[in-house]
């Protein structure tokens, strides 16, 4: 049904043993060496023309996303009516890639979103701790994709990550993968837990060789969120992973990108990373709730030279 | 695709003038002579300025003002004179969009490297040492060092303000006065300081600046009222002025060439070790001493790191220095250029194999592909000579012994970098690599408090730190 190793790698995950000798075989990540890389990405200077699709791009790849204890239905189809026409007043404007909501809310957000076509993600397993069992991780996955979405986002066992129980992680991803059925996997490895660089590029090894369509950053629960080197580190992972195995993989940094700033230098270090080929919303996201209005705000500024107050823009 | 716009930096924060004099004794003086000469921008071959080109008198002139004011600049207490400098270090950084815009002009590296390297450089340079003039009885060279007197400064066109700063500034510190010599091509800045002398209120005659080219060097050098030498250049000048300053009082220190050696271990993180190798040469279009124009990688990951390599490469944008997204900026000079082509040409005639990624050149000025060469031996020219351009060679090694040996198998001795994951094997490295700098997985990184300089025929003396002190006390 689902493969779950690609074929130059069907025997790392025969044991424990064999996955860990692969993931601590890759090479190491120099910290020094890889926030200097990200702050020099962080200086390119987008103007005009650039920032102008660079807006349109990064508007195009958001999943608006809320995640609160005190999310409601109605609160639900507020934000999918902004995800399908972010600017009610310019039809020019991209629709959002995706929503991403928790997994009782996904059949208000299909109704809402029906025939638009964005996307409803939902995450799964037990988010953010991804602490229960496999069976109530697999049942989680499962009324998400019954209730109708198309991606899931699930949470890895960071415990057992950082206990060098490897196998554990990679055969849960594969449980989810196969309860996921069509549904796209997204695995978030919360890098701000995983601490150090080195496991960051392993677990997004891990997650990729246990079939993950999309490897992304963290829940938004944990501070630090996505960073600029973290997701370097992550596209140097899918980059390579492609180079090896043919297939392509996405990545989502989510949390803390506010503004579009923020966003233009995460488009720019795809660019010039894993290359143009991920400057699309099937292969790159951003996950944000805030984002969204500062996207608009500068582009109407580019359109018309002035800003508009923040009241022009709708609280969804 | 994802094109970025042209993103040019504004060049209305400079001042030009169309003339430039001579700085002596704190005013602008016309040469005594009738030499003149332009000054060009290398990315478009626009003339920028014209400035006079010192002669002997001129020379003269400038060392009797630097005498004179030696006498009242070493007598101030250590606590005044860091006054003055801690006075410049604040302007250079208050003015340093201004400065970083005319190197760009005058020197065609990209204006992303003069604002966030140059620049940040040269008032940390001064700032550092500003911090030591009241304290040079701390520095182990006794209770009450004193300075030399008179120094001659002769500096290059690869950073020009950053070496007037690793130059001017302990001098100052340590209570000499200067004559300084800026390069032929890149005078601007230097001028520009001049001007920051003046604004800081630095007293006449402490600081002087004699535009001009070798002949105006060798008459600085030669001077007889000069105490001291510094140099920074290629080592075949190095060499002419050791000569002839042999037998003298004059001390003097040397900074010249380099052939350096990136070494890469197996065990390395690569994709920060290819980032060293493309900022080991490919910074400031490889006019750096110390570049990592030697890529040593270890056979087992030689096809991986190559390819690395190359796809990166692919992504550097070369073009308009003042474009803030140029990260490969033009040759210095028409000779410079020519000496570039001349010995990648003897590298694919010696049988080495030449790569470039597909890369626009303008049309104007003078440009160099990023290239690398692979397949290099030892005995070929490429492995040996400094290019002193965006040219890497790769050789490769099996073992960490073979890698020593062939990292020292050079007449020079600047720098090495060493790229492994394991810190045991940076020490031993280290402990064996017969150069004045071993970067352990960075490359060309500079801090004012760490002292630079060379072995062999990379010349001697150090700069920078508590060591570059020494050179500009009587010890």
């Amino acid at each position: 049904m689902v493969s779950t190793t690609t074929a130059p790698f069907a025997e790392v995950a025969s044991s424990n043993a064999t996955l860990r000798a692969f993931l601590h075989g890759l090479p190491g990540v120099d910290r020094v060496g890889a926030d200097a890389r990200a702050a020099m990405l962080g200086t390119r200077s987008i103007k005009t023309t650039a920032k102008a699709q660079a807006i349109d791009l990064a508007i195009s790849m958001v999943d608006l996303t809320t995640l609160e204890g005190a999310d409601t239905p109605g609160k639900v189809r507020a934000m999918c009516a902004k995800a399908a026409h972010p600017d009610p007043t310019d039809p020019s404007v991209p629709r959002v890639a995706a929503v991403c909501v928790y997994p009782d809310l996904v059949a208000t957000a299909v109704r809402a979103l029906d025939g638009s076509g964005v996307k409803v993600a939902s995450v799964a397993t037990a988010f953010p701790s991804g602490r229960s069992s496999l069976e109530v991780k697999v049942a989680d996955t499962a009324l998400a994709v019954a209730a109708g979405a198309a991606e899931i986002d699930m949470v890895i066992d960071r415990g057992a990550f950082l206990s060098g129980d490897y196998l554990k992680v990679f055969e849960e991803i594969t449980a989810i993968k196969a309860a996921c059925g069509d549904a796209h996997l997204k695995v978030i490895l919360e890098t701000g837990e995983l601490a150090t660089y080195d496991n960051v590029r392993r677990a997004s090894w891990l997650a990729m060789l246990a079939g993950a369509d999309f490897i992304k950053t963290s829940t938004g629960k944990v501070q630090p969120a996505a960073t600029l080197p973290v997701t370097l580190i992550m596209l140097e992972a899918v980059r390579d992973f492609r180079l090896r195995t043919g297939r392509v993989i996405g990545v989502k940094p989510a949390g803390g990108i506010r503004t579009t700033k923020d966003a233009i230098k995460y488009l720019v270090l795809v660019n010039e990373t894993a290359g143009a080929d991920w400057l699309n919303p099937d292969l790159f996201r951003l996950g944000a709730s805030t984002l969204l209005n500062d996207l608009l705000m500068q582009r109407q500024k580019m359109a018309t030279g002035r800003y508009a107050g923040p009241d022009y823009f709708t609280l969804d | 695709m994802f094109e970025y716009a042209p993103a040019p930096e504004s060049r209305e924060i400079v001042d030009i003038k169309p003339s430039y004099g001579l700085f002596i004794g704190g005013e602008w003086v016309d040469s005594l002579g009738e030499d003149h000469h332009k000054t060009i921008n290398p990315a478009s071959e626009e003339v920028l300025a014209e400035v006079a080109w010192a002669t002997e008198a001129d020379v003269d002139r400038a060392v009797q003002a630097a005498r004179k004011a030696f006498a009242t600049w070493s007598a101030l207490p250590g606590s005044e004179r860091a006054k003055y400098i801690f006075r410049i270090a604040r302007i250079i950084q208050e003015r340093s969009r201004e400065l970083a815009v005319l190197e760009t002009l005058d020197n065609g590296k990209p204006i992303r490297e003069s604002r966030d390297v140059d620049l940040p450089l040269v008032a940390a340079h001064f700032f550092y040492y500003a911090g030591w003039a009241d304290k040079l009885g701390y520095a182990g060279f006794g209770a009450d060092p004193r300075p030399l007197g008179v120094a001659g400064q002769v500096i290059p066109w690869n950073f020009p303000l950053l070496m007037l700063a690793w130059k001017i500034a302990p001098a100052l510190a340590c209570g000499n006065t200067v004559v300084l010599k800026p390069a032929e091509t890149t005078p601007l800045t230097a001028l520009a300081f001049a001007e920051i002398c003046r604004q800081a209120d630095l007293p006449p005659g402490v600081v002087n600046i004699v535009t001009g080219a070798g002949e105006t060097g060798a008459a600085l050098v030669n001077h007889p009222g000069v105490d001291k030498v510094a140099f920074t250049g290629s080592t075949e000048v190095g060499r002419m002025i050791a000569r002839s300053v042999a037998g003298t009082r004059k001390k003097l220190t040397l900074e010249l060439g380099g052939k350096a050696a990136n070494i890469v271990f197996e065990d390395a993180a690569l994709d920060q070790a290819v980032e060293g190798i493309v900022n080991g040469i490919f910074f400031n279009q490889g006019h750096v001493c110390c570049a990592g124009s030697r890529l040593l990688v270890q056979e087992s990951v030689a096809d991986e790191v190559l390819d690395a390599l190359k796809r990166r490469l692919s992504t550097l944008r070369l073009g308009d220095p003042m474009d803030k997204n140029t990260d490969i900026g033009a040759i210095n000079s028409a000779a410079q250029l020519a000496k570039i082509r001349e010995l990648s040409e003897a590298g694919v005639s010696e049988g080495a194999e030449r790569w470039s990624p597909a890369c626009p050149i303008p049309d104007r000025g003078f440009w160099f592909p990023p290239t690398v060469f692979t397949g290099v031996a030892q005995s070929h020219r490429i492995a040996r000579e400094e290019i002193f351009g965006p040219v890497l060679s790769v050789l490769t090694f099996r073992t960490p012994a073979e890698a020593v040996e062939k990292a020292n198998n050079t007449p020079y001795g600047l720098s090495a970098g060493v790229w492994t994951e394991k810190g045991s094997r940076i020490l031993w490295m280290a402990d064996r690599l017969r150069a004045g700098v071993v970067w352990a997985n960075t490359f060309n990184r500079f801090d004012p408090t760490s002292p630079f300089g060379g072995f062999k025929e990379s010349g001697y003396g150090r700069e920078g730190g508590r060591h570059g002190l020494e050179a500009y006390l009587a010890v």
